[in-house]
């Protein structure tokens, strides 16, 4: 396990230097990722200058929201990124190459790459998450700076989690995995709001299905301390990060499972 | 021009083979149609303040810029960018046409092609299928609906000059990254795309007017709801000609400027 860990990040650093190789141009892919996902937060505050209030929401309460999915979702496509473009692996051939090696799978896949220029949402998500938390008026303790800690983390294992489980469609079929986008992609708009302002059938699927609402919606109803409009009970609010990990780790055996099926393309 | 439009009939038979593509397309834009039609809902819900667009005509305004999401300039033509990336690009020299003419000839075949298979299904849905709250409405009169096509008409025009200056600036490897990448975020945001133009606070009005932006998704939209007179549309179609015109002449002048320059390795 130890030497797994260690293997691990030898392949990080690996990957790192890399991508510094080419300074420049990762300064600019930083750079300009970053002022992407700004113009998205611009569309927000343009809404709230023009509408003041979303429901009994603040801009300040939103901006909680859209930081904690943006930072979780920049750490899994860093991190998970192997298992992102897995497709390429296994249309290719190389993931034979993988099962030769006497490691695990799921440690080489997402030793494949750790791309360092996801530094750039990540930098807007914490940029916006410390806005927020600069105009609340949040009586920060222990127990509130570990569940935002927790709520992060809790969401990159949930994305870790979806781009293992669309890693493991590509064993049966590459075709339309731009699905998978829906869930991703999808549910970061989605969660930059809070869960309450949607429809209630559309708000089951992102706590049942996929269980973004446990990363973001109740771990904020426990920081911001609100009378939560969807009446969730407190304990929800502290445990559901958790539902983050479990989820990846039941990817994890999914994925397990999806290995033993796998037929190489013999090319 | 014979020329031309035969090749633009190829590529458009060509991209219309992608089907698979397509439905993950219409099934991705009608979640993210969705979300932001709830989002909507719930902003407009919170004030009683008349707003310079009324809801249904944000709603519909939603809808058409999800369903003509493929008309939106924010990438060039992968294939081309490709071929200048491996040098295959000097076979485009070769052909004894104009190669501004035949890059703009597939820049219509990409932006209408996959446009179209991805439009129909989510203008079914969203016109017939959807509840009345969420639903899009039909076009405000005969008139608007006969400005509407003239305009996207416009609007297409514009669309494929932005996206053949896209194809020209790969020319330029390090600078034209920069610009591809950032490029988008501004058209994004200033076509309408994220937020309707009219919801913009009041004092960027005058600037988005003479944006080149604003004539991609903002201006057909409106006609179409009759939130802009029919009878304006001989102003407003003349500026989007205007800046097609601009934009042709400055994507000519780049590409001439780094022909001038080229040198293909031979072997």
């Amino acid at each position: 396990m130890m030497n797994g860990i260690k293997l691990y990040f030898k392949y990080v650093s690996v990957s790192i230097q890399s991508q510094m190789q080419y300074r420049a141009s990762f300064i600019m892919l930083t750079l300009s990722q970053f002022i992407v996902t700004f113009a998205d937060f611009l569309g927000i505050w343009i809404l709230f200058d023009r509408f003041g209030t979303l429901k009994q929401w603040s801009m300040a309460e939103v901006a909680l929201f859209y930081g904690i999915v943006h930072i979780a979702f920049a750490i899994s496509e860093g991190f998970a990124r192997g298992f992102d473009t897995f497709s390429k692996q296994v249309k290719t051939g190389d993931f034979d190459r993988i099962l030769l090696r006497p490691r695990s799978t799921v440690l080489q896949v997402l030793g494949l790459e750790f791309q360092l220029m996801r530094l750039g949402r990540l930098t807007q998500g914490l940029v916006v998450l410390l806005w927020a938390v600069n105009n609340l008026a949040i009586h920060w303790t222990m127990v509130k700076l570990t569940l935002i800690l927790a709520a992060i983390l809790g969401g990159a294992c949930l994305f870790s989690g979806i781009f293992v489980l669309q890693a493991t469609l590509c064993f049966w079929s590459v075709e339309s995995l731009e699905l998978v986008n829906m869930v991703t992609y999808g549910g970061v708009e989605t969660a930059q709001y809070p869960l309450s302002i949607y429809s209630s059938w559309f708000r089951k699927f992102f706590i049942f299905v996929i269980p973004l609402a446990c990363i973001n919606y109740f771990p904020a109803m426990g920081i911001l301390e609100k009378t939560d409009p969807l009446n969730s009970p407190i304990w929800i609010h502290y445990g559901s990060p958790l539902a983050g990990l479990i989820f990846l780790l039941l990817s994890l055996q999914v994925w397990k499972f999806g290995v033993t099926h796998y037929r190489s393309t013999g090319s | 021009m014979k020329g031309y439009i035969s090749l633009l009939r190829l590529r458009f038979m060509l991209l219309l083979q992608y089907r698979i593509a397509a439905f993950a397309g219409v099934c991705t834009q009608l979640l993210f149609g969705f979300v932001r039609v709830m989002v909507f809902i719930a902003f407009y819900q919170s004030t009683s303040k008349v707003q310079p667009i009324s809801y249904e005509g944000t709603i519909t305004y939603i809808w058409l810029s999800q369903a003509l999401l493929g008309l939106l300039p924010w990438n060039g033509d992968s294939e081309l960018q490709t071929m200048i990336r491996t040098g295959n690009v000097a076979y485009e020299l070769c052909r004894p046409v104009d190669i501004y003419n035949l890059w703009f000839s597939r820049a219509v075949a990409q932006r209408t092609a996959p446009t179209l298979l991805r439009a129909i299904p989510i203008f079914i849905v969203a016109l017939l299928l959807l509840p009345g709250k969420y639903a899009m409405g039909y076009p405000h009169s005969c008139t608007s609906f006969l400005a509407w096509i003239i305009s996207m008409f416009g609007a297409l025009l514009l669309s494929c000059a932005i996206t053949n200056i896209f194809n020209i600036v790969t020319l330029w490897t390090v600078a034209g990254d920069g610009i591809t990448r950032l490029l988008p975020a501004v058209i994004i945001l200033f076509s309408g795309m994220i937020v309707p133009l009219p919801l913009f606070p009041q004092w960027m009005q005058g600037i988005l007017k003479y944006l080149p932006f604003s004539g991609i998704v903002d201006i057909p939209a409106r006609f179409y709801s009759g939130h802009i007179q029919p009878s304006q549309i001989v102003s407003l179609f003349f500026i989007q000609i205007i800046w097609t015109i601009l934009l042709i002449l400055m994507g000519k002048w780049l590409l001439s400027r780094k022909m001038k320059l080229i040198v293909v390795q031979g072997g």
